[in-house]
């Protein structure tokens, strides 16, 4: 399913067409959203490189880590970007955000430009910021479509306002050359607002959950620890498409993190999981086995038997029972047979056999209230 | 590292291992406590450690709590003669307890850009073989706050302005922060962006089941392996309880104390 991501960001938009955006969302009880990126950012480049993509480059905008970074772990993943690197550019947030580099007065530090990244100094003027980008996109692509990548909008919004996030996003998504894009946030950081109006911008949200939900947030002791430790490897990861007719997909799996990387993998089936999350972890068995089942089944219930094989007799009050040979009989619905026709009889016949199912009348019409 | 008396505190932090490429290199640490359970006693824990004599390590400490003589007294009960490493241009104490902003804005931020110079300026004047081996120490954060007259945006950037100098220069930086003074916020945007931010998060809390006289707190250590220059080390929680005493603090895991 994260490949159905990477394979809807790989195909692009058509002509006309705002480019398919990806939001990836998770918090601090399941931090594994940069995780998530760097998956998304190496396969998006395999496609690149391979040619199989509609875009033809990549633009990073790099607010959280340095270009460095990106840099090796392509690397790790088998994309060596030092060789042959004009279909990547990064744009480095990171290293002098607000040109503070600037203000040094011994400007004897110098920073090392590379041809692969261009400084940004000043993330606060975002109409600089998406001029940066499409500069950086179109060089070498000439006509060609690029991908942008932007590794955290939490950061972004930081200096800038919702509406202006919102807008350099949207005007990004619009723009021609622009054949996809995703960026990643930490929804615990702002206002459900700002998650909402990117969620709204994104034809895929992508979003990373507790593996256990209970654990987070509690004092740390014996019994939620073991839970800890688990969603620290694992967490649920839970997609919804937007597709183009309007409908809306939702799809869900676990993520395992492990020393190589991310790994995806289907959910568990649905009766185990709904076993797994109503049943309180005790020490004693709630679960019925089988046999149980059967024989909770066969259980006749105490209103339905007297225990000495014989239908129900109900002592109204007014006889002793045993005594008298004008029983009231009750049944589970069904007349008795006409066993002592001298005897007397009591044959009941329910009115709502006559009823038809959904009759208008209301039952109670017949009260005088 | 072989010689030396090691905790479970160190063996958490990957510090058990070999000195040399020091474990915390271009790393974030974060410690957090509160008021019941003080996390000074890891600052003061990573201070010996850091400059003990198999590693070539120089910390940059940035003081905003205390002043040099309160560490040197508890450091030399540790072990740890902060004068001779000061002398030995091995600590570097930054006394930022003076520092006052003016009411206005650009001064708080004026302030910190100055003091991110200060640290650029001392690391790069380093000699060639002690650059790659910078510890950076901020002691603590809230004070940060403080004297940027509660400007947590000009403290978020000048923290980010801190990362970015783990991964020019390969330095490790260990800040610690109080978690109760943002518990009553709806959105404690500072102590969750530092959270985000760290490789490492050391939390010091009281125990779930109260007060004990044998039992000081619990500290957890979650490292998150982030990806790392050298390579992911997976993600690791470890759980263990201490106690504070005048020369040391012992850690042991929960019921091994006889």
């Amino acid at each position: 399913m994260a490949d159905t991501i990477c394979r809807t960001l790989r195909d692009g938009g058509l002509e006309g067409e705002h480019a398919p955006a990806l939001t990836i969302k998770d918090s601090k009880a399941s931090p594994f959203g940069f995780d998530v990126f760097n998956y998304v950012l190496t396969q998006l480049s395999n496609y690149i490189l391979a040619g199989k993509s509609q875009s033809r480059g990549l633009v990073v905008v790099a607010y959280s880590r340095s270009p460095s970074f990106y840099v090796d772990l392509l690397k790790r993943r088998g994309i060596d970007i030092a060789s042959s690197h004009d279909w990547i550019h990064i744009l480095d947030c990171y290293t002098d955000p607000l040109g503070w580099k600037n203000w040094l007065i011994d400007k004897d530090i110098s920073q090392e430009a590379s041809s692969l990244s261009s400084f940004c100094q000043d993330v606060r003027n975002l109409d600089k910021l998406y001029s940066l980008i499409i500069e950086q996109g179109l060089i070498g692509q000439g006509k060609d479509r690029f991908s942008i990548a932007i590794d955290s909008v939490s950061e972004m919004v930081r200096h800038a306002s919702i509406s202006s996030v919102a807008g350099i996003l949207s005007n990004l998504r619009s723009h021609d050359q622009v054949s996809s894009i995703f960026w990643l946030l930490h929804s615990d950081l702002h206002e459900i607002k700002f998650t909402s109006v990117l969620e709204y911008l994104s034809s895929m949200v992508a979003s990373v959950e507790p593996f256990n939900q209970a654990a987070f947030g509690q004092r740390v002791d014996l019994e939620n620890l073991s839970m800890l430790e688990q969603n620290f490897r694992k967490g649920k990861f839970h997609v919804r498409f937007k597709r183009r007719n309007g409908r809306v997909r939702v799809m869900c799996e676990e993520i395992l993190v492990e020393l190589a990387g991310i790994k995806f993998t289907p959910v568990l089936s649905e009766d185990e999981i709904i076993n797994q999350r109503l049943l309180p972890k005790v020490q004693f068995n709630l679960q019925l086995s089988e046999e149980e089942r059967n024989e909770r089944a066969k259980v006749v219930l105490p209103f339905e038997h007297q225990g000495n094989g014989k239908p129900i007799q109900i002592y109204d009050g007014r006889r002793s029972l045993g005594e008298n040979k004008e029983e009231a009989l009750v049944s589970t619905g069904k007349l008795q047979p006409d066993e002592d026709s001298g005897k007397g009889q009591i044959i009941y016949f329910r009115d709502s056999d006559d009823e038809m199912p959904d009759s208008d009348e209301d039952p109670d019409d017949d009260l005088d209230i | 590292m072989e010689n030396q008396n090691l905790n479970l505190l160190d063996r958490a932090l990957g510090l058990d291992g070999p000195s040399e490429p020091w474990p915390l290199s271009g790393r974030v640490v974060l410690i957090e406590d509160c008021v019941e359970t003080s996390g000074s006693f890891v600052l003061h824990q990573l201070v010996k450690r850091s400059l003990s004599p198999t590693s070539s390590n120089v910390i940059i400490f940035v003081a905003f709590a205390n002043p040099f003589s309160h560490y040197d007294r508890i450091l030399r009960k540790l072990g740890c003669n902060l004068v001779t490493q000061r002398d030995n241009k091995r600590f570097i104490f930054f006394d930022m307890l003076m520092l006052r902003c003016p009411d206005e804005g650009k001064s708080s931020e004026g302030g910190l850009v100055l003091l991110y110079e200060k640290i650029l300026k001392t690391i790069c004047g380093l000699p060639g073989d002690k650059k790659d081996y910078v510890t950076i120490m901020i002691d603590d954060i809230s004070l940060v706050e403080v004297a940027a007259n509660g400007g947590s945006d000009y403290v978020l950037d000048f923290l980010h302005y801190c990362h970015a100098l783990t991964s020019e220069f390969d330095c490790s930086l260990i800040t610690l922060n109080h978690e109760d003074i943002y518990s009553s916020m709806e959105r404690p945007t500072l102590i969750l962006q530092m959270e985000y931010l760290a490789d490492i998060l050391i939390k010091a809390e009281p125990l779930s089941t109260g007060l004990a006289t044998d039992v000081h707190g619990q500290l957890t250590v979650l490292n998150k392996g982030t990806s790392h220059r050298l390579g992911r080390s997976g993600n690791k929680i470890h759980n263990f309880h201490y106690k504070v005493k005048e020369n040391t603090v012992e850690y042991f895991y929960p019921g091994s104390r006889v």
